[in-house]
């Protein structure tokens, strides 16, 4: 006999203020299956979920309907307080009343009346609501960082230093990542390669971290807990195992291509590391540049080197490794500022983006730090800064705001003005500068080194002689500005790397319409995924700053270390299941599962006194994700989602329509 | 080909030259203009100053009467070419505002005339092929700066035409006729435009801008395709001289003027004659 407990939940005046509870509890009372029922303010607090339970004892209730909010929340709070009472944690039944009736309803009558339909809908499904029991599954007790900048760095050392294994996989040849370009870091201004290099140092020395560097992941096959990623590894043509770093090769490389991690403003050899503290310390060559796959002579690096490391003839190979977590930290991109032709940036070389200017700043860099046009290796004395190039505009670029524009900004104009006493004009819409030190590092750019903030936008730049003209608005004083300026410097918006979706979607991540990957709650859950085992960290997921980076990145890890650490896990019970003596062995399921996880098996049974043996098919709990689909193109109805059997759905189906 | 054709009032005054150069090279391209009868004001810049109905209403009826004769329309002048779109966009997007301007012009007009700048018309291969085949004059030595200014691509939603910050398409039109376009940083800087009236001193200074940076980009003279460029910077070219103390004589072109010098056509059938600023230095025998 089915004794369903019916509750009501007011949510404050969220559904109270448009459905009449009193009413809606009163008419589910006369349902004939419930037992009791009953509406309360906020059913989700402590005092709520008590109720729960002593009306459970009281009135020997055996399946619960909460009509409240999305189960999305709340439905893993109430299956717990089942649980506390000793019913079945499934046989609790949600009624969304708050986002499908009262917050998109005004009329209390009509809402009130949908209501009642809705709850009426989930008393029917609870009716043939039975108690399932999860299954459970090993751990691989490893994880996967992808991407090795600084929030791969901070994910893999956090991970690796609670005792477990990583594996950390690299497209680039180096670890770093952007964080290894910049030259200093807001608002403190320190020496940004300073602080990451003796990470970047940990993360190839550390014993749990196996690194794998100009490499990508190909694949990922499994599921939470027990995946297999297959690692294809570049072929470096310089034998790792062999190298010893000493230089040798890139000192007498007779090639010389424009240096890629300079922003191309200096040059580099054909075999080269990216730069000086580059880990690990072994070179890679440019196949694209190289005199010996151009013309098939030279080869001088060979020749050279002490330990025969270089190798023409080396191959992609590839790798698999058993991981149950993946964190992705794959990083972001900068807007190509040619999309604004008013700029000219592809015509003066005057005109330059924000990391150009880090890399002409830096020590390192292709200027030794000093800074110097590159048209004519003059000293500038005054540079324009402009903001917001491609952020803030759906038009030509992003509608969102890159969020370090303002600071980068303000940190090269102090800089600038510190270290090299130039002067500069800064064009800005807004300035934002609103996190720990941040205002008063504006303030300072402003006041201190007395950077001219105009706030507009620019109209045109364009040379005449040697100086490059800037025309703008200043729409403080409502007027047009021209500056005379020596050297441009557009700060251009964050945006997802090209190949963001195709990550995306080796990975199972979904991903916003700016191919930004998407966390699994904005607020609640900002390191998970939609897909169980896989966690974010870093600009893969939308613009940040290394603080903010760094913090998401050790979020990831404790998600991560948080699965890992599990000897085994619990399978969500809420999963397809085949009634063999009902399947015609069809197979229609098979191709419209997305996670792969319905299989063709023989089945032998008896038939009139003989053995028969015939197709059927088999649901892989672990792959299963409950999503249905195969239920759905099941023609013989043997195929039954748990929690949503066939049963319960036709039942649902009555309630509402009959 | 055919099209509907609205001269506009510029093109059958000030700048009538601009007219006279067009017919001829249009007849050579085989491209038949028929003027559309009974034609009113586009409403240029007075109207949308002082309403929001009529500078609807006043295209809408020029539009309407070409939709009943079931052509598209080309708009030589920039401003009408302006002013046409952007009714057509405004009509397109608010129906409540088709009743109004319909009720306004006892017409019923469906907003679905396709409209034209001049220089959208050479964007056919046709037309392109028979220029080719038809230029018989060497432009040699004419280094024109080609000058957009704001109508034609701006509002870029509006006009949909050409990238509204590095317009190429009038450049490859001279090109195609021999002559050299320069690099420039001007193309679609703001002449001043309508202000010469109320305040002429913007004007000097932003022609001024136009004509010091086509100077200085090795322009010998300046091609366009709107009669109030072509005004600002030709007529006023001597009080800027007079007032920035420059010694600017840039010779200013319609681009049609140009098209059919090559085209063999004689000067006075251009209406060359009719500028300030002479050209027969700059064309010298080149055009008869």
């Amino acid at each position: 006999m089915k004794r369903i407990g019916v509750f009501v939940c007011w949510c404050g005046s969220n559904i109270a203020g448009t459905v009449d509870v009193e009413k809606l509890s009163e008419e589910i009372g006369k349902m004939p299956n419930v037992a009791y029922s009953c509406n309360y303010k906020y059913t989700c607090s402590e005092p709520g979920q008590e109720m729960i339970k002593d009306a459970i004892k009281e009135h020997n209730l055996n399946r619960i309907v909460v009509a409240a909010c999305s189960p999305r929340m709340h439905e893993p709070t109430f299956r717990k307080t089942l649980a506390g009472a000793g019913l079945n944690p499934y046989l609790l039944v949600m009624a969304n009343l708050r986002e499908q009736c009262s917050w998109v309803h005004h009329d209390e009558e009509k809402a009130t009346e949908k209501s009642i339909a809705l709850v009426r809908r989930a008393v029917q499904k609870a009716e043939f609501a039975v108690p399932l029991e999860p299954t459970t599954d090993s751990v691989t007790g490893r994880a996967m960082v992808v991407g090795a900048g600084i929030a791969g760095i901070q994910a893999a050392l956090d991970l690796a230093d609670s005792g477990h294994e990583v594996v950390v996989v690299e497209k680039e040849p180096t670890v770093g990542g952007r964080m290894a370009q910049l030259d200093k870091t807001f608002p403190t201004l320190d020496c940004s390669i300073c602080i990451l290099a003796p990470k970047m140092v940990d993360v190839s020395g550390h014993p749990n971290i196996k690194l794998y560097t100009n490499a990508e992941v190909d694949k990922l096959d499994g599921y939470v807990g027990n995946f297999t990623a297959t690692i294809r590894k570049k072929a470096r043509s310089v034998d790792e195992e062999e190298c010893i770093g000493c230089g040798i090769c890139w000192e007498k490389c007779p090639n010389s291509v424009p240096n890629k991690f300079d922003m191309g403003l200096g040059d580099r050899s054909a075999i080269y590391i990216p730069f000086p503290q580059a880990v690990p310390s072994v070179p890679v060559i440019d196949r694209d540049n190289c005199r010996y796959y151009e013309t098939g002579k030279c080869g001088i690096c060979q020749k050279l080197c002490p330990k025969d490391a270089v190798d023409f003839e080396q191959e992609d190979t590839f790798v698999e490794e058993e991981i149950g977590a993946v964190v992705v930290a794959t990083g972001y991109d900068l807007y190509d500022p040619t999309r604004y032709p008013e700029y000219n940036y592809d015509k003066y070389e005057d005109i330059i983006t924000g990391l150009h200017l880090e890399r002409i700043m830096n020590a390192s860099g292709p200027t030794d730090g000093k800074v110097k046009r590159p048209s004519d290796g003059k000293k500038p004395e005054h540079v324009t800064f402009i903001q917001c190039v491609g952020s803030r505009d759906s038009q030509k670029g992003h509608e969102y705001c890159s969020g370090v524009c303002c600071m980068y900004t303000a940190k090269h104009a102090t800089y600038l003005k510190e270290h090299y006493d130039i002067d500069s004009s800064v064009f800005y819409m807004d300035v934002r500068a609103f996190k720990k030190g941040y205002e008063e590092f504006y303030r300072r750019t402003t006041d201190q080194f007395e950077a001219d903030y105009l706030r507009g936008r620019v109209s045109r730049v364009y040379g005449e002689g040697d100086k490059l003209i800037v025309k703008g608005e200043d729409s403080m004083l409502g007027e047009q500005v021209t500056l005379e300026t020596d050297m441009v410097v557009l700060a251009t918006a964050v945006e997802a790397k090209p190949d963001a979706r195709k990550v995306a979607q080796t990975m199972g991540v979904s991903y916003d319409e700016s191919f930004f990957m998407t966390e699994a709650h904005p607020k609640l859950r900002p390191v998970e995924t939609n897909a169980a085992g896989v966690f974010l960290a870093g600009a893969c997921q939308g613009p940040k700053d290394i603080p903010e980076t760094v913090a998401q990145a050790s979020g990831a890890a404790a998600k991560a270390i948080n699965l890992i650490s599990k000897d085994e896990i619990e399978n969500d019970p809420l999963i397809a299941n085949c009634d063999t003596s009902r399947c015609s062995g069809c197979l229609r399921c098979i191709p419209v599962c997305p996670y792969s996880a319905v299989t063709e098996e023989e089945v032998t049974e008896w038939n009139h006194g003989e053995e028969v043996t015939r197709t059927a098919v088999n649901v892989n709990e672990s792959l299963c994700a409950g999503c249905g689909t195969c239920s759905a193109a099941c023609r013989s109805g043997a195929m039954n989602l748990r929690g949503f059997s066939n049963e319960q759905i036709l039942a649902e189906v009555e309630a509402i329509c009959l | 080909m055919k099209y509907a054709y609205f001269p506009g009032c510029s093109l059958h005054s000030m700048a009538e030259e601009y007219n006279m150069a067009t017919e001829l090279v249009m007849e050579d391209l085989n491209v038949e203009l028929r003027e559309i009868p009974d034609w009113n004001c586009c409403g240029s810049t007075p109207a949308h100053t002082t309403s929001h109905l009529l500078p609807v209403a006043l295209p809408a009826r020029n539009l309407a009467i070409i939709e009943k004769e079931g052509l598209d329309v080309v708009a030589p002048c920039a401003a009408c070419y302006n002013r046409f779109k952007a009714a057509n966009k405004e009509l397109n997007e608010d129906d409540d505002l088709k009743e109004t301007v319909n009720e306004i012009i006892e017409m019923d007009y469906q907003a679905n005339v396709e409209v034209l700048n001049l220089i959208e018309v050479f964007q056919n291969d046709d037309v392109m092929e028979i220029l080719e085949e038809k230029v018989n004059v060497e432009l040699k030595n004419i280094k024109p700066a080609v000058y957009y200014g704001c109508l034609l691509t701006r509002p870029p939603e509006v006009t949909e035409f050409d990238d509204a910050e590095n317009p190429q398409s009038m450049d490859q039109i001279m090109e195609a006729i021999g002559a050299e376009p320069v690099e420039w940083t001007h193309k679609v800087e703001c002449c001043g435009g309508s202000l010469v009236m109320a305040r002429s001193e913007v004007v000097l200074k932003l022609s001024r801008d136009i004509l010091k940076a086509a100077k200085q980009a090795g322009a010998n003279c300046i091609v366009t395709a709107c009669p109030l460029c072509h005004a600002n910077l030709d007529m006023r070219q001597e009080q800027i001289n007079k007032k920035f103390g420059d010694d600017f004589n840039m010779p200013i072109f319609y681009f049609t003027q140009l098209i059919g010098a090559a085209l063999g056509h004689s000067k006075k059938n251009l209406g060359l004659k009719r500028h300030f600023i002479g050209s027969e230095g700059l064309l010298g025998s080149l055009v008869g």
